[in-house]
């Protein structure tokens, strides 16, 4: 079903927010990922405002759909966007990497309600998504009842060098988990520069189609584009489905944009400064 | 003499005691688990047979998930299974897992607190004519330094199965050791076994000498305290199969009362079974300690017991230690 024209601008007013606190948890944090997370708010944006049956009141609900984040690094996106929608207060966002605080560098899922896993060694996501996607079909053939829920995979375009990637790529293969739906950030970056010079990836469309998965490339910044991809995966009833999002490293900040230095590093007090009313004035372009 | 309320097998010293090797008890307890408990799955990284999980498969195939030899995508499956509301068992050789999957157990099984079951099989040297690379020395060590995880190491068959249905009642991860030759069956269905809990075997009124022991290494022990009475040497046995929690007061009772403690193990003796009772009776309660095992070497390949006898894993060898450590006693 399409999304109305007010409806998309209330999504991409979030994805906004999101980035915005992004760089107030990072610069205040004094560490951690930039680029990815920025790049990633679009996607968050489109799960957890629309795609995901979920309720961040109820964060242990057994009918919700998961969301595994494989590349934990990015879990400033991960928690800008649970506190947007409501699982706690978006000030709570400010002690990310503080001693003490629920939200660690790397997320850990039994510090913070709405983490459904920990996660940061990168190559373990599709896995553990393949292992609960498994275990729900397994529950639907021994009860004889059907469940809506979807398993969905963040993943890295740099940790598709992580072998433990492919052994669940063949596992989700060989199972036809059409129930689980990765999503890879096809940003092109990693930390030691771009993944075509680090270790070419390419052609990653094909490995998955390799490996009898369902293949969906998409705009990863383009809000509705990327709703409809999750749609067309959801109705794939014989296989798993990965869906390629292209998107643009440090997305929404364009001094940033596509920079494999700001993988890994966040911006000082200054450059969150400007990074912020960059923020804004894409909004005012829009 | 023998501990009577070990309940030990009728044929404990005969020539006839039954042999089984642990691995057949993951096999008959992983079926009883599976039975109690519809939760209960068992994953395979394609060694069915030699794992035992065959068992479980032949019973419950439904529930039984071949994994490929992927022991890395085997450990992060089932700790998304166990999210899901399983209780995955995870079987391969302990030299693959958690020899090769040791970082995806710490983060996703071990730090999430997922209660997936890892078991290690063909652990020890008797793995024998295999050689180095499948005779897994180490796991113990890696396994007993994860915050919250369970370390068992059974002494015989009958021990494992029961262990394998304990661990299916933790809810937690548990490390379970296997080992692939036939040893003697010493324990019956009636010897007490609980997670935490040592098991005095022998035990005596003045006894100079306690020898501590975990896995199929304890039947060794047991022969060896026989021969020492029988020279007029008393000793105590006692088998510790959960290695992690320790049962602390027993061991600390043991060195108490004996004055001097052995440990016995088929594994390195750094970071293992000895390790563990070294670094506790070192903070309360140090006494003369040797640690029998693996001395940081790897094995190789040969029958069983040619390779036991070689490390000095035979009841000869913990006789001797005894002796030697009893000396050394007298002599300071």
């Amino acid at each position: 079903m399409a999304l109305s024209e007010a409806e998309i601008q209330t999504l991409e007013q979030h994805a906004r927010d999101i980035r915005e606190t992004i760089i107030r948890s990072l610069v205040n944090a004094g560490s951690g990922h930039t680029a990815g997370p920025l790049d990633m708010a679009d996607i968050f944006t489109a799960f957890y405002f629309h795609i995901l049956n979920h309720d961040p009141k109820k964060p242990d609900w057994e009918e919700r759909d998961r969301l595994i984040l494989s590349n934990g690094h990015i879990a400033p996106v991960l928690y800008a966007t649970l506190a947007h929608a409501g699982y706690f207060l978006v000030e709570e966002c400010l002690t990310l990497r503080k001693f003490g605080s629920r939200l660690q560098g790397h997320p850990e899922r039994l510090r913070l309600p709405g983490l459904e896993t920990t996660s940061g060694p990168l190559g373990e996501g599709l896995s553990q998504a393949a292992g609960q996607a498994y275990a729900f079909r397994m529950d639907e053939m021994m009860s004889g009842r059907t469940t809506s829920r979807h398993v969905y995979c963040l993943m890295s375009d740099g940790e598709q060098e992580e072998g433990n990637t492919w052994e669940a790529a063949m596992f989700a293969g060989k199972n036809k988990l059409h129930n689980l739906i990765a999503v890879m950030d096809r940003n092109n970056i990693q930390i030691d520069g771009n993944t075509e010079d680090v270790m070419p990836l390419e052609p990653l469309a094909d490995k998955y189609r390799a490996f009898n998965w369902h293949v969906i490339e998409v705009n990863g910044n383009d809000i509705p584009a990327f709703i409809a991809a999750v749609e067309e995966a959801k109705a794939i009833a014989e296989k798993p489905t990965i869906i390629i999002a292209h998107t643009i490293a440090g997305k929404g900040v364009p001094e940033i944009e596509g920079d494999y230095r700001w993988h890994g590093k966040p911006p000082t007090k200054e450059e969150g400064e400007r990074f912020l009313r960059e923020i804004q004035n894409v909004e005012n372009r829009m | 003499m023998l501990n009577p309320d070990a309940k030990l097998s009728d044929k404990i010293f005969a020539d006839d005691i039954p042999q089984a090797a642990t691995r057949d008890g993951f096999g008959t307890g992983s079926v009883e688990a599976g039975k109690a408990d519809a939760r209960v799955v068992v994953l395979s990284a394609d060694l069915k047979e030699s794992t035992r999980a065959e068992q479980f498969e032949k019973e419950f195939p439904e529930r039984f998930i071949e994994m490929g030899v992927a022991e890395q995508n085997m450990a992060t499956v089932a700790a998304g299974m166990a999210e899901a509301g399983k209780i995955p068992f995870i079987t391969s050789y302990a030299a693959f897992s958690p020899g090769r999957n040791y970082e995806q157990i710490r983060t996703t099984i071990a730090l999430n607190a997922m209660p997936v079951k890892i078991c290690g099989m063909h652990a020890g040297v008797s793995v024998g004519p295999d050689g180095a690379t499948h005779q897994m020395l180490e796991d113990i060590g890696m396994m007993r330094m994860l915050p919250g995880m369970i370390v068992i190491s059974p002494g015989d068959a009958e021990e494992a199965r029961k262990a394998v249905i304990a661990a299916a009642k933790h809810d937690g991860p548990v490390y379970l050791r296997f080992g692939r030759a036939a040893t003697p069956t010493f324990t019956t269905g009636e010897t007490p076994f609980s997670i935490g809990k040592a098991l005095v075997l022998w035990k005596s009124d003045a006894p100079k000498v306690a020898i501590l022991s975990t896995g199929s290494m304890s039947y060794a022990a047991l022969v060896a305290a026989k021969v020492l009475a029988e020279g007029g040497v008393e000793s105590i046995v006692l088998h510790i199969p959960t290695i992690k929690p320790l049962d602390g007061q027993a061991v600390l009772e043991a060195a108490k009362r004996a004055g001097c403690v052995i440990t016995v193990e088929e594994h390195q003796t750094a970071g293992g079974f000895g390790g563990a009772i070294a670094e506790f009776l070192s903070e309360y309660h140090p006494v003369p300690l040797r640690r029998l095992g693996v001395q940081d070497m790897f094995g190789q390949s040969g029958a069983p017991d040619e390779l036991l006898q070689h490390y000095g894993l035979d009841a000869l060898h913990i006789e001797e230690k005894a002796r030697e450590l009893i000396r050394y006693i007298l002599q300071s």
